[in-house]
C-alpha cells in the first residue's frame, strides 16, 4: 500500500500529457463538411482537373482519340448529340464514341474534343499564372513585412537607377554612353567596396554624407511599387504586352502572372507585420537561426492561409483572363484550341449554332464560380473570425 | 562549486529607444558579471530593464527604435557589441541562449516539438537525422518529459503549459550552452508547475556545470535559486550582493520595501507593507537618485545628487549613502 502511494507520487510530479479534442486537421474536416458550396467547388475543380489531365492525353499526339483539329467540312454546325453521316466520311474521319457529343462547329470540327484540349490550357494558365504571382508575391511581402524598417541608402537607390539606364542604353543600342554609365557604376562599387576609408578631403566627406542619406525605407518602396502596378489597368497592359510579345501560352502565363502577384504581396505583408512581433521569432533568433530561414520557414508557414485563398480565387480570375485575350484574338495562336476562341469563333453562327458560344461560355462560369466558392470556403474556415458560430 | 572566473561581464551598458522624441533611457548604465557556474538573479519591476538589458546582452534589441549607446557586453573575452550579425548567430543558441517568458507563445504552432528542437541543434551542429532524433529524445528525457519518442510528433498545443516550458528548455539546452538566460520563465505557470520548473533549472544546471542569468520579479524564487542577486530599479542597478546578503541586511530602501512586501507566515493578519507610487516612466526619469519620489527615508540631496555605489561588505553594494551610513563615507 505504501509503496503504491510512493509511485503514485512520483508519477504525479510529471504533469500528465493533455490530449486535444480536435487536432487541427479533424476540425478543419468538420469545418469544411459543413460548407455545402465549398465542397461543391472542390467536386467540379477536381473534375475540371481530371478532364484536363485525360483531355491532354486523349487529344495529343499523332492519331488522338478525340482529334481536335479533324476538318470535315460536310459535316458542320451539327448539334450536339448528333450521330454522324457514315456514308460521306473517310474511316479515319468518323468521331470517337460515333457521337458529336457537342456538336461540330463552322470547319465540321468536333467541339468536345476542342473543349478538352481547352481545358488543358486554361488549368495550365490558371496555375502557372498564379504559381508565378504567389512566388513574387510572398518574396515582395515576405521582405516588406520582416526587413521594411530597414532603410535603403540614397546611393544605393542611384546606383541602381543608372544600372537600368544604362542596360537600356545599350539594348536601343546607344552602345557607349551605355557602357560609360555602366563603367561609372562599377568604378563606384569598387571605390565603395575598397577605398572606403581613404580619403578624409572635406568635400569628399559632405559628398559621402550626402550619398548615404537614408532615402526610403524598404516597406515604403515596395508597397509604393504596389501601388503603381495596381493603378495600371491591367488588362489593357496585357494585351499591350500580348500585343508586342510573340503569341505564345506561355507568354501568356508569365504576363498575366507578373501583373496579378500585388494582392497577395498585401496580404503576406500585412500577416508578417503582426507576426514578426510574436514570441516565436524571437526565440528563434535567440537560437541563431538566420534572418532568411526566419522569415521562409518559420514565418511563412504561419501566414500562409490567406495566400492559399487569395491563390484559388486568383486561378479563376487567371482562367478568366486568358479567355478573354483568346476571345479577342490575342492568346494562345490558332490551330490550338482554347476556350476563349471556341467562344469567339463561335459568335459569328450564334442564332444558327448557339451551342458553340454556349458550351464554353457555361464552362468558363462553371469553372470559375467553383473556384471562387471553394476559395471563400477556404477563407471562411482559416479565418477563424469569419467563422459563423456553430 | 567555484564561482571565480567571469563569463559574462556586462560594462557600464546603455540601452535608449527613441520614441517619438523622447529618449526613453530603459537601461541607464548597468555592469554586473556572471561567472562560471553561477546562478545570477536579476530582480526588479515590470519596466524596470530587465528583459531589456537580456536581450541586449544577445544583440536583440529592435535596432531602429532601439540603441545601445555605450557600455560592453564582454563574453569569454570578446566583447559582444562589436560583433556582427553573423558572428552574434553563431553564439546564439550555441554559447548562450534563453528561455522565454511565456511558452505559449515562444514555439512555433505550425512545427512540432521535434522539428523545432531538432532546428535548435542542427542550426550549430550537423548531425545525422538518425542521430538527430536520438539525442532530441535524450534532451526530453533530461527535461522530465514523459513517452518523448511520442511527444516529439506533437504539436505545441498539444501540450499543457509546463511541458511546453520543459521544451523551450530542452530547445535552449539544445548545443550545450556555457550561460541560460531565463526571462521569467515561470511567470505564465501555475505555482506547482513553477516549482518544478525551477527544480528542473537548478538540477540541469548543476549536471552541466553552466552558468544560469535568471531574471525575475518574483523575490521567494529568487532566494531559491540564486547565488548572487542584482536590484535593478529604473535601468539601474541599486543593490548587489550574495543572496543572504540581500534577503538578510539589505542596505537600499528600494530592496527593503520589495522585501517588506512579500507574504509570510509571521505576517498573518497584518497588511501587506507596499511601495508608494510606480516605476518613473523611462523617458521622464527624476534627477538625482530615480527613486527619491517614493523613497521615505529621502533627503534633500537625494533629489540633486545620483548615488554611487558604495561597499557595505564583501561584495555587497548599495546605492544609498543615506539609509545606512557606508564606511568610510563622508557627508
Amino acid at each position: 500500500m505504501n509503496m503504491e502511494k510512493k509511485d503514485f507520487l512520483k508519477d504525479s510530479y510529471i504533469e500528465p500529457p493533455l490530449a486535444p479534442k480536435q487536432t487541427q486537421m479533424q476540425e478543419f474536416r468538420r469545418l469544411f463538411g459543413q460548407n455545402r458550396l465549398a465542397i461543391l467547388g472542390l467536386f467540379i475543380f477536381i473534375l475540371f482537373f481530371f478532364c484536363a489531365v485525360t483531355g491532354l492525353f486523349l487529344t495529343s499526339g499523332s492519331r488522338p482519340f478525340f482529334d481536335p483539329a479533324m476538318v470535315r467540312l460536310q459535316e458542320k454546325l451539327r448539334p450536339p448529340l448528333a450521330k454522324p453521316h457514315l456514308d460521306s466520311l473517310q474511316p479515319e474521319e468518323v468521331p470517337a464514341l460515333n457521337v458529336y457529343l457537342m456538336g461540330t462547329d463552322d470547319l465540321g470540327r468536333d467541339v468536345f474534343a476542342r473543349m478538352l484540349q481547352g481545358a488543358w490550357v486554361s488549368l495550365t494558365v490558371g496555375f502557372v499564372a498564379v504559381g508565378i504571382s504567389v512566388l513574387i508575391g510572398i518574396f515582395m511581402g515576405g521582405i516588406a513585412g520582416y526587413f521594411g524598417q530597414h532603410y535603403i541608402r540614397l546611393d544605393h537607390i542611384l546606383l541602381t537607377l543608372a544600372l537600368i539606364l544604362a542596360a537600356g542604353l545599350i539594348i536601343v543600342k546607344f552602345a557607349f554612353i551605355g557602357t560609360m554609365i555602366l563603367l561609372l557604376c562599377l568604378a563606384y562599387i569598387f571605390y565603395s567596396l575598397f577605398a572606403r576609408h581613404a580619403s578624409t578631403k572635406k568635400e569628399t566627406l559632405v559628398l559621402k554624407t550626402m550619398l548615404h542619406i537614408n532615402a526610403v525605407s524598404v516597406d515604403t518602396l515596395i508597397m509604393r511599387i504596389v501601388d503603381i502596378m495596381l493603378c495600371f489597368p491591367s488588362f489593357f497592359l496585357i494585351l499591350t504586352v500580348v500585343a508586342l510579345l510573340p503569341a505564345s501560352i506561355y507568354n501568356i502565363m508569365i504576363v498575366i502572372g507578373l501583373t496579378s502577384w500585388m494582392g497577395t504581396t498585401r496580404f503576406v505583408r500585412a500577416e508578417f507585420l503582426s507576426l514578426r512581433e510574436q514570441d516565436f521569432v524571437a526565440a528563434a533568433k535567440a537560437l541563431g537561426i538566420s534572418n532568411f530561414r526566419i522569415i521562409f520557414r518559420h514565418i511563412m508557414p504561419n501566414a500562409v492561409a490567406p495566400v492559399l485563398v487569395s491563390a484559388t480565387i486568383g486561378i479563376a480570375s487567371a482562367i478568366l483572363t486568358e479567355a478573354g485575350l483568346s476571345f479577342l484574338g490575342f492568346g494562345v495562336p490558332p490551330p490550338h484550341a482554347t476556350w476563349g476562341n471556341i467562344l469567339s469563333n463561335g459568335k459569328n453562327f450564334i442564332f444558327d449554332a448557339p451551342w458553340l458560344t454556349f458550351i464554353p461560355g457555361i464552362t468558363i462560369l462553371i469553372v470559375v464560380l467553383s473556384f471562387n466558392l471553394f476559395g471563400e470556403g477556404l477563407r471562411d474556415i482559416l479565418n477563424p473570425k469569419l467563422r459563423e458560430r456553430h | 562549486m567555484t564561482h571565480d572566473k567571469p563569463l559574462l561581464c556586462v560594462d557600464n551598458l546603455k540601452v535608449y529607444f527613441q520614441n517619438n522624441g523622447a529618449r526613453a533611457r530603459a537601461v541607464d548604465g548597468i555592469s554586473f558579471e556572471v561567472r562560471e557556474n553561477e546562478t545570477v538573479c536579476l530582480v526588479g519591476e515590470s519596466g524596470c530593464g530587465k528583459t531589456v538589458s537580456a536581450l541586449s546582452i544577445l544583440g536583440l534589441i529592435p535596432t531602429p527604435p532601439g540603441e545601445i549607446v555605450d557600455g560592453q557586453v564582454i563574453f569569454s573575452g570578446q566583447n559582444l557589441i562589436k560583433l556582427d550579425e553573423k558572428a552574434m548567430q553563431k553564439i546564439r543558441g550555441n554559447h548562450i541562449s534563453m528561455v522565454f517568458q511565456e511558452p505559449l507563445t515562444s514555439l512555433n504552432p505550425v512545427f512540432t516539438i521535434g522539428d523545432q528542437i531538432g532546428e535548435a541543434v542542427y542550426t550549430h551542429k550537423q548531425i545525422e537525422p538518425e542521430a538527430l532524433f536520438q539525442y532530441c529524445v535524450q534532451l526530453l528525457n533530461d527535461v522530465g518529459i514523459p513517452s518523448p519518442e511520442q511527444r516529439l510528433k506533437d504539436y505545441p498545443h498539444q501540450l499543457s503549459g509546463g511541458q511546453r516550458q520543459r521544451v523551450m528548455i530542452a530547445m535552449a539546452l539544445a548545443c550545450d550552452p556555457d550561460l541560460i538566460i531565463a526571462d521569467e520563465p515561470t511567470t505564465a505557470l501555475d505555482v506547482t508547475v513553477q516549482a518544478q520548473i525551477i527544480a528542473l533549472l537548478r538540477s540541469i544546471q548543476k549536471k552541466r556545470s553552466m552558468s544560469v542569468l535568471y531574471i525575475s520579479h518574483d523575490l521567494g524564487v529568487v532566494s531559491a535559486i540564486a547565488n548572487r542577486v542584482y536590484v535593478m530599479y529604473a535601468g539601474i542597478i541599486v543593490e548587489q550582493g550574495h543572496t543572504d546578503q540581500i534577503f538578510r541586511t539589505a542596505r537600499h530602501p528600494y530592496t527593503q520595501g520589495l522585501l517588506a512586501s512579500l507574504p509570510s507566515l509571521s505576517k498573518r493578519g497584518k497588511r501587506l507593507h507596499s511601495i508608494p507610487g510606480s516605476v518613473p516612466n523611462p523617458a521622464y526619469k527624476p534627477t538625482g537618485c530615480p527613486f527619491h519620489p517614493r523613497c521615505s527615508h529621502a533627503i534633500l540631496s537625494c533629489r540633486e545628487e545620483f548615488p554611487e555605489m558604495c561597499d557595505y561588505s564583501k561584495g555587497h553594494q548599495a546605492r544609498c549613502p543615506v539609509l545606512f551610513k557606508p564606511k568610510g563615507y563622508k557627508g
